[in-house]
């Protein structure tokens, strides 16, 4: 189960990587918007797995406000897009 | 058994989230970006969830796991959406492929008016029915 564990950490640790190149190159603002969308994700996925492998359940509690302000933080982009303010993507 | 299962949903959730990651790299444009995160995305977040669920199998734990795959659920599409349309407003370039793209005949996107190509003097005027309250 260790090692079950270890693997999924390491294969959310490149996908937080790829993410992270996509946040770096990505040719506007959506596209970044996007991006850290995906990575508070998949930090609320790690955090789940760090829970079931340290075994303590509070953790869960940690992720709900990660998704909490994930999910603010993207719709607080999209009315900063559309609103339009002053942009240098 | 029931580490079997867990490992297999840690396995592919985690694969999930990867695939959401490679897809948000290698994908041309906003639009075919978003629809590779969001789902996959919140696939591997659910399987992950359910094998936490699994694993402490306290009702509190469940019910916390459960309440961070509704929230997921819910929340996705709706950031899905608001981000699509913002980046469709500021006018991010769609892939040189794409077949169709239909609002872009009728839509104005600088006083957001949706024309239907049928608007006449004749579609115009009002025809009152005799259900219709006075």
């Amino acid at each position: 189960m260790d090692t079950v564990i270890l693997i999924s950490q390491v294969i959310m640790g490149f996908a937080l990587v790829l993410t992270f190149v996509r946040v770096v190159r990505g040719p506007s603002l959506p596209d970044r918007v996007v991006a850290l969308e995906l990575f508070s994700t998949t930090v609320v996925g790690l955090v789940g797995v760090y829970a079931i492998q340290s075994g303590v359940s509070s953790f869960l509690d940690a992720a709900i406000v990660i998704a909490l302000m994930g999910f603010l933080a993207a719709i607080g982009f999209a009315r900063f897009l559309e609103r339009g303010g002053p942009r240098d993507d | 058994m029931i580490d079997v299962i867990k490992g297999a949903m840690l396995l592919t959730g985690s694969s999930f989230m990867l695939l959401a990651a490679v897809g948000l790299l290698r994908l041309p444009d906003l639009l075919t970006r978003m629809h590779a995160t969001t789902k996959a995305a919140a696939l591997g977040v659910i399987l992950i969830m359910l094998a936490s669920a699994m694993h402490f199998a306290e009702v509190g734990v469940v019910a916390r796991s459960f309440a961070i795959i509704v929230f997921i659920l819910i929340t996705a599409p709706i950031a899905a959406h608001v981000i699509g349309r913002a980046g469709y407003f500021v006018g991010s370039r769609l892939w040189s492929g794409t077949v169709k793209d239909e609002l872009r005949p009728n839509y104005d996107p600088l006083t957001h008016e949706l024309k239907s190509g049928m608007e006449t003097q004749e579609n115009a005027k009002r025809h009152p029915r005799n259900t219709d309250p006075d």
